[in-house]
């Protein structure tokens, strides 16, 4: 397929030569993030091969210990709470910036994506300046505002494309059915555009879970997150927890950006669930 | 349109205010000249005085005496200090040989404490106490205000910053260039290929580019150790005989960023190079055109606004890296966002932490402007 049947040797060595090439930079690209997880059930507390043994003993100290359950328990809340805010509000900006009489639609595009293209240490900084004087620092609260702020632009590019593909007017006649604009939006809208929401959601939690930089500013000891709890095991005591830790974090992300991205990918069904 | 109101106004308040009035911070300080009111009005009444006369002596003796009284001289002392080295104990002394029953004069207080009397430190105070002030912005480029009133360079023992932005610039550049060369081949690659095998590669990209760069950045301190995987590595390959030290060194950040950017210069080149028909490149053989004049005049031209893309992409994301400098760089190797945290959070200097975020969200947003530019605000979107 990529030698054409008249190759020379010449053709032959430069496809070897580029192959080596891909192989190596993809096995660079791939076998660094899978490091962790044989080491995360070493038996011994070293960060080498081969394995002493075997044992679930550093996720035992993950999911046993009083200070990592609590970082869990506190990023799944962010999380959560992020996802809930993210994705209805941007859902809301994504429908109103599709509709025809939107004014300003470049200006108001380029606000809303704004957080995504600022450096995530000048939005952490503004916002803890910000929110300390107003009581929002160390409060989940202000976590899950300024997270919101970084997630939001994921649901309204996911839930955008999904609107692009819808046929507005079906909305048309949903009104003229008698549907009210709530009704409409729900029973006709919402289904046909689900697929973008739900896969706008799992960025949002996702962005979230895995967020460090604003947590660090905004967080107390009361707040510390996950990745927060990774952080300072990275920064001061170093031992296989981690890995342990990053395994789970690793395994949570990808499972659910891969249904995000299945979801985003789907073709389109016609189904029609009111029918 | 009333549906994009709740982001919008969400957005305004939580994300633009916050760093518009952290940008405002870098030219707005109005501390000192909350801190000493009447010195600033008295000085602000009579400016051009190298030490100035009694009437502002007298407004600073009212100022540090009101201070010692709400208990907010150390603070005062914390400020001053940042202007003028060594200011915190001489504020601390002079403040406590005042007494409110009796008024001190220019003379004595000069006497007291001969700090007063230096020009230094009134250029200090004159400055410090105007709350617009240029001096943040000027110092995050290593010049200042000179005694004459013009613009200088400081002193080279002073002058941090442009090292830190020349090294966040070459850092930024190195990686985009690997990236770049790594990535090139293996795009054509999973361009050029179809079917389950392209998909299953494409998954092998995509899969570290969903990976947080918290958890990759903590899979290369694990493999960066001196006796970490990438050592015994080495050892056993005879490529070196004493581990090498790569954990805190430039060379061991410049491997982490390259591995997190990787994908995004890389995914850019490939969507380009989807578009680009191999039957091209055949004509061109068909002309007679040898391989390396196809590729540089046929497929080259085509590919460049993917490759600019990519490259400018990683280029701006590595300008604002903070997570994986402060895990895996030494101290020789933070970057301006390392800085701006410290300044925050160690230094407590809010002001010059605000001028170098100015500095980084200009040229951030400079770079994203001319990349929408060139290329459309489209190819932003990696997602």
């Amino acid at each position: 397929m990529l030698l054409s049947p008249y190759a020379t040797f010449a053709d032959k060595v430069r496809m070897a030569v580029l192959l080596v090439w891909c192989g190596l930079v993809l096995a660079f690209l791939v076998l660094p993030i899978f490091v962790p997880v044989p080491l995360s059930v070493n038996a011994e507390a070293f960060f080498t091969y081969p394995l002493k043994g075997l044992s679930w003993r550093w996720y035992r100290e993950v999911l046993g210990s009083d200070a990592w359950r609590e970082a869990i328990w506190h990023s799944i809340v962010v999380a959560i709470g992020v996802t809930v805010l993210a994705t209805s509000l941007g859902t809301l900006a994504a429908v109103g910036l599709s509709s025809p009489r939107m004014p300003a639609r470049r200006i108001i595009m380029a606000v809303l994506i704004s957080p995504l293209v600022v450096p995530i240490i000048i939005t952490a900084v503004g916002a803890y300046l910000f929110y300390a004087p107003i009581g929002l620092a160390n409060s989940f609260i202000g976590i899950i505002i300024a997270q919101t702020t970084i997630a939001a632009p994921f649901v309204v590019v996911t839930v955008g494309a999904s609107l692009a593909n819808f046929d507005r007017t079906l909305m048309r006649a949903a009104a003229i059915s008698g549907a009210r604009p709530f009704v409409a939006f729900h029973r006709v809208m919402l289904p046909l555009i689900l697929p973008g929401v739900l896969s706008g959601a799992a960025f949002a939690f996702v962005a979230s879970f895995d967020e460090l930089v604003i947590a660090l500013f905004l967080a107390g000891p009361a707040q510390r997150t996950l990745p927060m709890q990774m952080f300072v095991g990275l920064r001061e005591h170093l031992d296989p927890t981690i890995t342990a830790a990053a395994t789970l974090m690793m395994a949570l992300s990808i499972l659910l950006l891969i249904v995000a991205d299945r979801l985003r990918r789907r073709p389109r069904t016609d189904g029609d669930r009111a029918s | 349109m009333l549906l994009v109101a709740p982001l919008f106004v969400l957005l305004l308040l939580s994300f633009c205010l916050p760093i518009a009035a952290l940008l405002a911070r870098a030219v707005y300080d109005p501390t000192m000249h909350d801190a000493l009111p009447r010195t600033a009005a008295a000085l602000d009444a009579s400016p051009g005085q190298n030490v100035p006369d009694g009437v502002v002596f007298a407004a600073l003796v009212e100022d540090l005496l009101e201070a010692k009284q709400n208990d907010s001289l150390y603070n005062l002392a914390k400020e001053l200090n940042t202007l003028i080295p060594a200011a915190r104990s001489h504020v601390l002394r002079t403040a406590r040989g005042l007494s409110s029953d009796q008024r001190t004069t220019r003379d004595e207080l000069i006497a007291l404490d001969p700090f007063w009397g230096e020009s230094e430190t009134w250029t200090a105070i004159t400055n410090g106490v105007r709350p617009f002030t240029t001096n943040y912005l000027l110092a995050a480029v290593d010049l200042h205000w000179t005694a004459a009133g013009d613009i200088g360079a400081v002193a080279p023992d002073q002058a941090i910053y442009r090292t830190i932005f020349a090294r966040t610039f070459g850092i930024a550049a190195g990686v985009t260039l690997i990236t770049l060369v790594l990535s090139f081949p293996l795009a054509w690659l999973l361009a050029s290929l179809s079917g389950p095998t392209a998909a299953r590669l494409i998954l092998l990209v995509l899969l570290p580019f969903w990976t947080s760069i918290l958890v990759r950045t903590a899979a290369w301190t694990v493999l960066l150790q001196r006796s970490g995987i990438l050592n015994e590595l080495l050892l056993g390959l005879h490529v070196t005989h004493h581990p090498i030290d790569l954990m805190y060194t430039r060379i061991g950040l410049i491997i982490a960023m390259t591995h997190i950017q990787l994908p995004f210069t890389l995914l850019p080149i490939y969507s380009v190079m989807r578009t680009i028909s191999p039957s091209q490149m055949r004509a061109a053989y068909s002309l007679g055109a040898r391989p390396f004049a196809a590729f540089r005049r046929v497929y080259l031209p085509q590919v460049m606004p993917g490759v600019m893309a990519g490259c400018l992409l990683t280029f701006i994301l590595c300008l604002g890296y903070f997570i994986t400098p402060a895990l895996v760089g030494g101290p020789a190797d933070q970057l301006i966002a390392n800085f701006i945290s410290n300044y925050i959070n160690v230094d407590l200097n809010w002001p010059m932490a605000a001028a170098l975020s100015v500095i980084l969200l200009a040229l951030t947003l400079g770079l994203f402007g001319a990349f929408a530019r060139l290329f459309g605000i489209d190819r932003m979107k990696l997602i």
